[in-house]
């Protein structure tokens, strides 16, 4: 562990030369290299296709590596890594009430005695507490992605994927539910690791970006945005914000065009 | 143009008396024609018989009649229920194992192409009467069920497929925790057609039955009915039949329409 600068921590989590080729021969990641740090806020952006969204699944142990590997140096045994995920779509149960649905991951995991408590806590935190009977369908599109986000908090897990949450949002809703986030983030001290194609968004939201090229996706280059927290209008409208997005867009042009060229 | 405004902006109150009391409108114009025909053309009831006389047929052959439809009910009811159990037990088993789909599923259909009507009198010679009468009903009404389960645990979405795998689900969970559910729409469509059908299965076989000289059935009555030539009775118990279609339909939505009425786009109806 002595090879990691002073200022990092051991790694949550780390990808070392992760590829992944798919069975039609696409080959979506290629030895994509990734520290994520204990408690930090890093977005993985990249244009549509980069593999930015497999990456998350491989960190999620929802698809395997074709090479390379995923090290957990915190966690010894793979039970004691707990993820949340947050898809881009909301993936709600349309059968089941707001309640159900929060509480879904503590009942497979047979936690159900005392998850009354935990779900209650978890709707809080998203603001949802008046609508814990109401069904999916009855919901806004912001509120039913906060109830993935209860969903995705309520096993308290220590890392939290997000894949492109707010992508299908309006704008409106899309700033109030970053700034939702980012109070989640200050208040719970969790990692998260956000996949997003908005430059925008990504400075907005992290300490750091990766971005990443076009197919197959390989990390092009990382910048920090050291604008301190908490983040708000004034953020969003500063030159400062403004400089990191110019900077940010360059990159992300370059990482688009570097493999371009056929 | 503005006569299909008025329509679409008329009242639902209005909406839905009318939908109940065009089709009796209808009905009691229908009989009234019947009865008159029957009663100016001077028609004798072994010909046609009027509405009125199949009524109190109905009532004076009541002793007859009634024994008659439980018994079809009975197997009717005994057919779906055979039926919802074994398409979704089938659906399911064949959504576990490959395997065992690929077996099977062929021969499924060939159950389900093969005309029952074909079918009934050899099931007859090999089995006795009232198990044949029930395996008519059922081989009829479970085809529906199974494709439709079939279909319904395919639909699942894969982001909770995911999901369900993120969090360790096992196999017993996927399955009622999210497929089952997932599925009832479909399982529940499914059954409203089987409802039907297994009555159309247990009519069928008392019908083959019947011409071989034994039963009891509505569907028996209606054939030794038209032997005697007694007509009247023979619109009576079909008048029966064609209640209990109507009556396992309208359960059948209802119980449709309960499960499915909070969360279900079929089921809910939308304010334009």
């Amino acid at each position: 562990m002595a090879v990691h600068p002073p200022n990092s921590a051991t790694p949550v989590v780390a990808l070392r030369g992760v590829g992944r080729t798919f069975a039609n021969g696409v080959v979506a990641l290629e030895s994509l290299d990734l520290d994520v740090r204990p408690g930090e806020f890093v977005s993985l952006l990249g244009p549509s296709g980069c593999g930015k969204s497999t990456a998350l699944r491989i960190i999620a142990g929802l698809s395997e590596p074709t090479s390379g590997m995923v090290e957990w140096p915190q966690a010894e045994a793979a039970a004691a890594r707990s993820i949340g995920f947050v898809f881009q779509e909301p993936t709600l149960m349309p059968w089941a009430t707001v309640a159900a649905n929060v509480r879904l991951p503590l009942k497979l995991a047979g936690l159900e005695p005392n998850a009354q408590l935990r779900v209650d806590a978890a709707l809080a935190r998203v603001g949802l507490s008046a609508f814990a009977q109401s069904y999916p369908r009855e919901l806004s599109g912001g509120m039913k992605m906060r109830t993935s986000i209860a969903r995705a908090l309520v096993t308290e897990p220590s890392l939290l994927l997000m894949d492109e949450p707010f992508a299908a949002l309006d704008e409106i809703t899309r700033f109030r539910l970053n700034n939702d986030l980012l109070g989640l983030w200050q208040a719970l001290g969790k990692t998260v690791v956000f996949v997003t194609h908005s430059v925008f968004e990504s400075v907005y939201l992290s300490q750091r970006i990766v971005v990443m090229t076009r197919r197959p996706g390989r990390v092009f280059t990382e910048l920090s945005i050291n604008a301190t927290y908490p983040r708000d209008k004034h953020f969003r409208t500063s030159a400062e914000y403004g400089g990191y997005c110019r900077q940010v867009s360059e990159a992300l042009a370059h990482a688009s065009g570097a493999t371009d060229e056929p | 143009m503005s006569q299909t405004r008025a329509r679409d902006e008329a009242s639902p109150v209005i909406d839905r008396i009318l939908r109940v009391l065009l089709p009796i409108a209808l009905l009691t114009l229908g009989l009234v024609l019947w009865e008159i025909v029957v009663r100016v053309g001077d028609v004798p009831p072994y010909v046609l018989p009027s509405p009125w006389l199949v009524f109190s047929t109905l009532i004076s052959d009541r002793a007859v009649l009634l024994p008659s439809l439980l018994v079809t009910l009975t197997t009717t009811l005994e057919g779906f229920l055979l039926a919802a159990v074994g398409g979704i037990g089938l659906a399911v088993l064949f959504n576990q194992s490959r395997v065992v789909e690929y077996s099977l599923y062929p021969y499924a259909v060939i159950l389900q192409v093969t005309p029952i009507v074909a079918i009934a009198p050899l099931l007859l010679v090999y089995l006795p009467q009232q198990i044949a009468v029930l395996a008519c009903a059922w081989i009829v009404a479970f085809f529906p069920v199974l494709a439709n389960t079939t279909l319904g645990l395919r639909s699942v979405d894969y982001n909770l497929v995911d999901l369900f795998r993120l969090y360790g689900a096992t196999h017993r969970q996927v399955l009622w925790e999210l497929k089952l559910p997932a599925a009832l729409p479909q399982i529940l469509g499914g059954l409203r057609i089987a409802g039907g059908l297994s009555l159309i299965g247990a009519v069928v076989a008392e019908i083959a039955a019947g011409s071989a000289g034994a039963g009891s059935g509505l569907a028996y009555r209606i054939v030794e009915s038209g032997y005697r030539l007694n007509i009247p009775r023979m619109f009576a118990a079909l008048l029966l039949l064609s209640i209990a279609g109507i009556v396992i339909f309208y359960a059948l939505s209802l119980l449709s329409y309960l499960m499915l009425r909070r969360w279900h786009e079929s089921a809910i109806a939308r304010e334009v």
